[in-house]
């Protein structure tokens, strides 16, 4: 459809050939801080540390880098594959196609090097003999026991140490700066001397070994540039502990499950560091619960009695915590809950990525239910959104949802700096003893200022009138048991005013438009990163603009409306089979406009990449 | 606001009001109407609740009252209006507490749940708030019947019992009081409705009590279990009831004037220094001894009756609160802050993370 407005592809070529053609050479034929690393592991054998050395020493060069782990649900034995994308343009999506391969495992490594695109680097276990299999391929043998051996006497050490030499063998290959990657080892062993100098030795080990008998036959090296000075490396999850440390969060009640664990775990370690007074005693309280059921329960528990409090789950989390959820909107209880989003449905792939809960999460319970959420597309939103939603849970008196996944939750970000916050904490409509000696007393759930949220009072208000009744059962505007038609009508229609109430405070779009546009894009959380990345390809590539929109909340405010309707055809661009947003849009735009939406889906447990993206688009508009 | 209170005529004479020690009337202890079956066990639960609070002059506003789902559950709105009050979902109560609790360690939390709240649907979260020792009193009003639903068996329900329509229970029941001494809580009696001083004397005891209390009280469900055959009837609790000690309180605010004999009766000094004394009607008594305790239940099971009384006290223990070593005052209400670090610690993370 609407060829004639689309302008030939720069090549028509797919794939890995496309993106040698579109990296920037040097005058030798290098591709410089342009390419992406495989580290493929077992898991359970240490390479992590090894991999963050890796990270941290191109993020110590100030190339703009980015990691991604993709682990098995399994503690030690099962292939792990530990992607890191070098790449001067800033982009930090996935990237599809592996120029680097470091294959450490002989489950795997056969697979690993067939998969790889001509032109790649293979590093490898000497008596693999990779080699046999791939003439197009330039491969690094490397005697990788051996090396071990001799830097490091004590055995059982050897399993952990071995990665490093890989790291010292790339860092050879690649050009990197030793002293950086030097700077990145010390810092990830921080104080533990000993280890530091032992997995140093391993490094210096391989970068030897590769400097004497290897000599480079692949373009790929590493420069260094100056794109990451003042910037920070963290995760989702952390960062989203980090938004409740200042946001005030004082009880966190949750049940383990990945990919969430990591956020509540943060928030332990920085309250502890944190969040305890002088006197030794906390002004925070984290409960491992039984279940999810317990810990939701807790949390809107808390909220009642006029505490911050959160909870932290997935997928499976979220269907267990279906009938609190409904409680929490119905009886209007505030509460944050985090879901770091895994591959669903049902246990599904638990360690692999997807935005696969957006339509659980908006109508999570039974009955005419529907909930706020907040999507952080960044670890910097992480950070921010965790604040944001506990004032809109107080504000709204009602549960706040922070839709984040796996990718963001649990790899590795570059990010700017976060910035503090010294606005007041919003902590809503609550009457103290004070209040209720001048108003004479109160209704709990009368609309009095419009907006469809009533006033509460906590327990403990020293005053006559102060308690009421909370429930959930139809109730009247001073919280009395009732079964009246109109009462219950009124109230429903209340609630509905109060999400309309949410639409004008949740965090609004962010809009790249050019004007001209007749194509517009939209994407969420961490589509966003490929799909920009796939909107340069599109320009580059296929001389074709998109506008953008990347969506932060739900329920939507007027700009979505307005961007729909302001474009010819809308791609909704999202990591689930059933294109949940484009559903939750379908409900909310207006009829004539639900035509224009199209969907582009990713969903095969790997982070979405920009170039599934820029060919199911071109495909779709029939370039 | 909550349903008004109502008062009954012999609250309202002419002559001076009666007050406790906080100058309060029983009038501000009460709660909605009831709605609940005349004659059911319940209300008469609702009405030493009461009586307990008045008498040992708890300010209303300092309890939370919490519930789950069932006719037991409904009965927060019929008791202490001048309490917040949190009707809940099916079995979860003790979660909605537990949150309470650690957004507000200050108050005192009183749970009614039932025995198919607890013992079946709430069977998980039951039991994790006996681990914790929760400061809350939770009574089970149990009638061994779901009620609501209308005379379905529930897991308390004796095995042999017979339901109106005949069918008979082929299954044995939980013992929630074993179960609670076993799991952790640090005050567990069981008393039957129908016995208003041994009631009365054991929710002040539970009052005065510093973790989870479980108080398990037969209270007959007069429509659909209190027919010949049921186990949990007036008739039938008023033939097999067996007290394993007689209770009596002395509240810390009253002069003790009556010496014990130490042979005969345990005295067992409270948290907030009032005195419970169990003067032994049983052999092998000991109410601070979990094993002797557990066998004291199963030996009355064994012999067809329903024993009651304080089974199990344990003063010491700290609560779920006091192991988390919160701050003195409410995490609630802490001021932005203390509860807020400052710029300077953001900016020492940030310098962490580059």
């Amino acid at each position: 459809m609407a060829a004639e407005q689309v302008a030939r592809p720069v090549s028509s070529e797919g794939g890995p050939q496309t993106t040698i053609e579109t990296n920037q050479q040097s005058a030798r034929g290098n591709v410089v801080n342009d390419f992406s690393i495989q580290v493929a592991t077992v898991n359970g054998s240490g390479s992590q540390s090894a991999n963050l050395v890796l990270l941290r020493s191109i993020f110590r060069m100030g190339i703009p880098v980015s990691g991604k782990n993709l682990f098995p649900s399994n503690i030690a034995g099962l292939p792990t594959w530990y992607t890191i994308r070098a790449s001067k343009d800033a982009y930090i999506a996935r990237k599809k196609e592996i120029d680097v391969l470091i294959a450490m495992n002989p489950e795997t490594w056969q697979e690993d090097m067939l998969s790889l695109p001509p032109g790649a680097v293979a590093i490898y276990e000497e008596s693999a003999n990779l080699q046999q299999l791939r003439g197009d391929v330039a491969c690094y043998p490397v005697p990788f026991d051996k090396l071990t051996a001799a830097v490091c006497p004590e055995a059982k050490l050897r399993k952990l140490v071995k990665n490093m030499v890989y790291v010292g063998i790339a860092a050879h290959l690649l050009k990197m700066d030793m002293a950086a990657v030097e700077g990145a080892l010390r810092k990830q062993f921080a104080k533990k001397v000993k280890a530091a100098d032992l997995n140093w030795a391993a490094v210096q080990a391989g970068y030897e070994y590769a400097s004497a008998n290897f000599t480079k036959h692949d373009p790929f090296v590493l420069e260094p540039m100056n794109e990451t000075a003042g910037k920070i490396i963290i995760d989702g999850n952390t960062a989203a502990a980090l938004g409740c440390v200042f946001a005030g969060c004082t009880v966190a009640m949750w049940y383990p499950i990945t990919p969430s664990s990591s956020l509540v775990e943060g928030f332990i370690d920085l309250a502890k560091r944190y969040r305890i007074e002088e006197s030794g005693k906390s002004t925070f309280a984290v409960v491992q619960a039984e279940d999810e059921l317990a810990a939701i329960g807790a949390v809107l528990g808390a909220g009642w009695a006029g505490a911050r409090a959160m909870t932290a789950t997935s997928g499976p989390g979220i269907s267990l915590m279906a009938e609190f959820a409904g409680l929490g909107y119905y009886a209007e209880l505030p509460g944050v809950i985090f879901d770091v989003q895994r591959t669903g449905p049902s246990t599904g792939l638990p360690t692999r990525n997807q935005q696969c809960d957006l339509l659980s999460v908006a109508f999570l319970s039974h009955g005419d239910t529907k909930h706020v959420m907040l999507i952080p597309g960044s670890v910097k939103e992480c950070y921010e959104m965790a604040q944001t939603a506990f004032d809109l849970a107080e504000q709204l008196q009602t549960p706040v949802f922070v839709m984040s996944d796996l990718d963001l939750g649990m790899n590795n970000w570059m990010s700017e700096p976060f910035t503090y916050s010294d606005k007041p904490l919003n902590r809503g409509k609550v009457l103290s003893a004070e209040d209720l000696k001048r108003l004479g007393g109160f209704a709990r759930y009368k609309d009095v200022d419009g907006d469809g949220v009533g006033y509460r009072t906590l327990p403990g208000t020293d005053h006559p009138l102060a308690a009421y009744f909370t429930r959930g059962t139809g109730h009247n505007e001073k919280a009395q048991y009732t079964e009246r038609p109109d009462d219950y009508f009124n109230n429903m229609e209340r609630l509905a005013k109060k999400f309309e109430t949410a639409r004008s405070l949740v965090p609004r779009p962010e809009v790249v438009q050019t004007g001209k546009a007749k194509i517009g894009v939209i994407a969420f959380g961490t589509s966003d990163f490929a799909t920009r990345e796939s909107r340069d390809q599109l320009r580059k590539e296929y001389r074709l603009e998109t506008d953008y929109l990347r969506i932060r909340a739900y329920p939507f405010t007027s700009e979505i409306h307005d961007f729909i309707a302001s474009h010819e055809r809308v791609y909704v661009v999202e990591q689930n089979r059933d294109a949940q947003m484009l559903s939750l849009l379908k409900l909310d735009v207006k009829a004539e406009d639900v035509v224009r939406l199209r969907s582009i889906r990713h969903f095969n447990g790997l982070p979405i990449d920009a170039r599934s993206i820029t060919d199911d688009l071109v495909t779709q508009e029939g370039i | 606001m909550a349903t008004p209170p109502v008062t009954s005529s012999a609250e309202t004479s002419k002559a001076a009001p009666k007050t406790n020690r906080i100058g309060l009337q029983v009038l501000d202890y009460r709660g909605g109407k009831t709605t609940l079956c005349a004659g059911c066990g319940h209300n008469a639960i609702s009405e030493r609740i009461i009586d307990a609070f008045y008498e040992m002059g708890i300010q209303p506003e300092r309890l939370m009252k919490l519930s789950g789902i069932g006719c037991s559950s409904k009965s927060p709105a019929y008791f202490m209006s001048r309490a917040h009050s949190f009707n809940s979902v099916h079995g979860r109560m003790p979660s909605i507490a537990t949150g309470a609790l650690l957004a507000n360690h200050t108050m005192q939390a009183l749970g009614v749940s039932g025995d198919g709240d607890t013992g079946s649907i709430g069977m998980g979260q039951f039991v994790h708030m006996l681990r914790r020792n929760l400061p809350i009193i939770y009574i089970i009003e149990d009638n061994g019947v779901y009620g609501l639903t209308k005379g379905q068996f529930s897991a308390t329900a004796d095995i042999g019992s017979k339901l109106k329509t005949g069918v008979i229970n082929d299954l044995p029941a939980i013992d929630l009081c074993a179960m609670a001494i076993q799991l952790g809580a640090t005050f567990v009696g069981r008393s039957f409705s129908g016995d208003k001083k041994q009631l009365l004397a054991m929710l002040k005891a539970a009052i005065a009590h510093n973790g989870t209390v479980v108080l398990d009280v037969i209270s007959p469900c007069v429509t659909f279990n209190d027919h010949e055959g049921s186990t949990k009837s007036y008739k039938y609790m008023q033939e097999h009831e067996e007290a394993i000690a007689e209770i009596g309180f002395v509240p810390y605010f009253q002069e003790i004037d009556v010496e014990y004999d130490p042979g005969t009766t345990i005295d067992v000094k409270m948290h907030d220094g009032s005195h419970l004394r169990l003067r032994k009607l049983h052999e092998g008594f000991a109410p601070t001894d979990r094993v002797a305790s557990v066998s004291a239940l199963m030996a009355a099971h064994a012999n067809d009756e329903v024993l009651t009384g304080v089974f199990y006290v344990d003063t010491a223990k700290p609560t779920f609160t006091e192991l988390l070593n919160l701050v003195d005052e409410p995490l609630a209400t802490l001021p932005d802050a203390r509860v807020r670090p400052g710029k300077a610690v953001l900016e020492e993370v940030m310098q962490r993370l580059m």
